[in-house]
Order: structure tokens, then sequence, then C-alpha cells
């Protein structure tokens, strides 16, 4: 009798603290920007983007984002043009998606934090693991994340005309700032 | 009792999965209208126009030219001694609406022209893009004393109305359709009507990111029996580099404004009439971007 009700008083814990953790607080964006920039000798290249979607669950630390490719604008809009039409396929690809996790986060660190975000990066069609390192600001109702890396074009499969080489670099820095509030 | 213990249990451990977690936020995403762009390379196709309009605030220059037919054999350096050119300009006053002029050598021929793109063909909405194109081009060869006649600045001028029809049907295969209206003022009647009804097709292929293959043809409708002018006809290459697109073709018209090239093509194409052509264009941003 007593080890029957043992059970279900630890069945029933089991389940709370599993809902618990299933509906766990999410963060959805409230602002957000994705930029990248390349240096080359003739020409610099920067676009930005203030469109990506993203939800945040801050109990298990997961993190999805996604980017419309032909979001990013370039203050140039034939560059855009060539962007979305000859080196992203936006038309094939029309995303950019990554799904990861932070791996150090400490939700009850209000200030600043150093955080690493693990995880795979889908781009022209291309997934890879990717490794960042980024700075998270925890407030009392809302997360700022913010991290700059570098993305090589030829990891994803995205090649530079042999015409215009030295027009654009083999590498871009990509800098992405979010601000996430409670869903 | 524990067999429905057990499933509560799994249902939060789906739930908890990143997959899920981006299927939660491609639901939450709102589909945005979205316009097919890149459905020609160039404003040109040919001779004649597509249904691209600069972006707002650019200005292209364009620099067009035709040599002589090819069958002039070794003497005419296979039509190289000879050069038609027409230079001009366009200026995106918005993302629609666009502006030009341009001087082209054939008579000498001074025109300006607007283009305005009424339908844009989007993912899932319309299924065509819809250019109106409309020149007036103003010959001013020859002088007044050596015309023959009194002539007069109507005498000289022409208009042409268009509709450029097309759809980008993949990435690399679009195609278009551009009835066309030929107002000339003075003609001599005994060989051609003052107004002339022509369609064109046409359409481009691109063989990699960079080069497209492109063709064009104006059918004309009302033509009298003995009209001594042919259809025009064009093939050529697209190369597009950065801000500029250079088109090679080959064409059996020198003119390269719509009333010289729709309705006065001198050159039979397949009796080797063929002109050998560049058209190179160069954007400029005059106005950066403001959507940045």
């Amino acid at each position: 009798m007593i080890a029957r009700m043992l059970t279900r008083v630890l069945l029933f814990l089991l389940l709370v603290f599993v809902y618990l953790s299933a509906y766990s607080q999410k963060y959805s964006l409230e602002k957000s920007s994705v930029s990248f920039f390349s240096g080359a000798p003739i020409e610099n290249i920067s676009a930005q983007n203030l469109k990506t979607s993203s939800l945040f669950n801050a109990t298990s630390g997961e993190v999805v984002f996604s980017i419309p490719i032909r979001e990013f604008k370039f203050g140039k809009s034939l560059m855009g043009e060539h962007f979305n039409e000859k080196y992203m396929e936006s038309d094939r690809y029309p995303k950019a998606i990554f799904q990861g996790k932070f791996l150090n986060l400490d939700l009850d660190d209000k200030g600043e934090q150093n955080v690493r975000a693990l995880g795979k990066l889908t781009m022209h069609g291309v997934t890879r693991e990717i490794d960042v390192t980024g700075i998270v600001e925890i407030s009392s109702n809302q997360i700022l994340a913010r991290a700059n890396f570098f993305i090589r074009l030829k990891d994803y499969k995205i090649k530079i005309p042999q015409l215009l080489w030295n027009n654009i670099s083999e590498e871009v820095k990509v800098t992405v700032e979010f601000t996430y509030k409670p869903i | 009792m524990r067999l429905i213990a057990f499933c509560f249990f799994l249902i939060p451990g789906i739930c908890l999965s990143q997959e899920d977690l981006l299927k939660e936020l491609q639901q939450s995403e709102v589909k945005e209208k979205e316009y097919v762009s890149s459905t020609f390379k160039g404003s040109r196709l040919i001779n004649g126009q597509t249904i691209e309009t600069r972006y707002k605030g650019e200005l292209e220059f364009i620099f067009a030219h035709r040599f002589g037919p090819m069958n002039g054999g070794l003497y005419e350096l296979y039509g190289l001694d000879q050069a038609y050119v027409r230079i001009g300009l366009e200026y995106g006053l918005s993302d629609r609406l666009g502006v030009g002029i341009g001087r082209n050598s054939v008579d000498k021929t001074v025109d300006g022209f607007l283009r305005y793109k009424a339908l844009r063909q989007s993912k899932a909405g319309m299924p065509i893009s819809l250019t109106a194109f409309g020149i007036m081009a103003v010959k001013t060869s020859p002088k007044d004393e050596d015309a023959g006649y009194d002539i007069t600045f109507q005498d000289r001028t022409s208009y042409t109305a268009q509709l450029l029809i097309a759809r980008k049907f993949t990435p690399a295969l679009s195609l278009q359709l551009m009835p066309s209206y030929v107002h000339k003022n003075t003609v001599d009647q005994s060989i051609e009507d003052n107004d002339q009804i022509a369609l064109g097709v046409g359409g481009r292929i691109k063989v990699s990111r960079s080069v497209a293959l492109t063709t064009e043809y104006y059918y004309r409708f009302n033509v009298h029996d003995n009209n001594p002018y042919y259809n025009s006809i064009g093939f050529g290459v697209d190369i597009e580099t950065g801000g500029h697109v250079f088109q090679i073709v080959i064409t059996n018209s020198r003119g390269l404004t719509e009333r010289a090239f729709i309705t006065e093509t001198t050159g039979e194409f397949f009796d080797g009439d063929i002109h050998l052509g560049f058209n190179v264009t160069r954007i400029f941003q005059l106005k950066r971007d403001q959507k940045e």
C-alpha cells in the first residue's frame, strides 16, 4: 500500500517536473539585426537584415533562428539583386537557419556574460556545425544577445566568378544583435 | 495508471526537441509577398526592350553598337568597316518608372522614352510582369535643305508604344511577348502604312550564373506586298560582371530605335545580312537605396 502510494507520488513529481521543463519560458525577438561586411581592395560590401525571426527556450538554452535572405539590404539595389540571383540563389534557398544551444548560459546572472552557442547553420543548401562566442545581457524583461563571427563562402558552396574575385573577399564578417522578450 | 503516466511523460519529451522549436518558429512567420527579380539581365533583349526597369536612383549608361553586314566580304572586313552607334541614358525615378534619352547614328535619330512596370510577377501570385513602354524618336537626318521638300519636325517624328509581357518560368528561363504599335508621321504610303502593328517574341536561357543566351523576333502584321523591309531577328549572349552587362548580338537590324528595327530592318538574316553588335551597360547608383 505504502509502496503504491510512493510510486504515485513519484510519478506525480516526475510529471510536474517534465511539464515544467516542457512548458518553460520561451522568448521571441523584439528587434533584430543581422549584418555582414566583406572588405576587399576594390569595394567594401555590407548589408543589413532586420527581418530575422527567432525563438529561444530559456530553460533548455535551445535557440533557433531563421533569416530571410532576400531581406538583406545593401544600399545599392543592383548589388542586392546579384547577391540573391548569383551568390545565394535565394529562389532555391530562401532562408538561412540556425538551430543550436547556448552552452553556459546562467539565467540568474543579471548583466553581461560570455556565452557559447553551438549548433547547425544551414545556408545555400549546406548545413555546417558552427561554434560562436558572444555576449548575452539579461535584464528583468528582456535578453540581449550579440556576436561576431566569420563565415567562409567556400564552406557554404557560395562561388565567386573569376571576374569578380578581387571584388569580394573569401571570408565575410557577420554581426548579429538580437533583443528577446518573453512570449 | 502507470501506462497513462508514462504517456504523459512522453508528450512533453517530444515537445522539447529543437526540431519542434524550429517548427514553432516557422509557423509564426508571416509570409511576405515575394516579387520575382532578374527576369532579364539587362534593359535590352537584343535590339528591343525588356520588362526590366532600373531601381530608384539608378542611372544606366548604355552604349550599343552594330557593325555592317557580314556578307560585305573581306573588302568591308566582314562588316567591321561600318559602325552604327546608339548612346543612351536611363534613370529610375522609382523602382517601377524609368525615363531615358538616346541618340542613334542611324538616320541621326534622337529619342526619349518612358517605361512603367505596371505588373510584377510574384511567387504564388501574379503570373507575369508587364511593362508599358513609350518612345518618341526624331530623325535629324537629312538636313532641312537636303530633304528635297519642305520637311517639318512632324515629318521627322515617330512614336512607338509597346506592352512588354514577360514571365520568368524558372530561374534560368524567361520568355517575353511584345505587342507593338509604331506610328510614323510621314511615310511613303506606296510601300508602308503610317500605323504599323507588330508582335515581338523573345527569351533568355541562362547557361551559367553570369552568362545567358538570348533571342528576339518581331513579326509585322500589315505589310504591303512591295515593302522592302524584313522582320527583325536577333540572337545574343549576355555576360554580366558586377555593374556591367555585356551583350554580344547578331541581328539583321542596324537601327536601335523601335521605329528603325521593327519597321525598317533592311537586312535579310538568312541571306547573310547579319550585323555583329554589342550592347554595353554600366549602372551607377546615384542615390543610395532608402530601404537600408
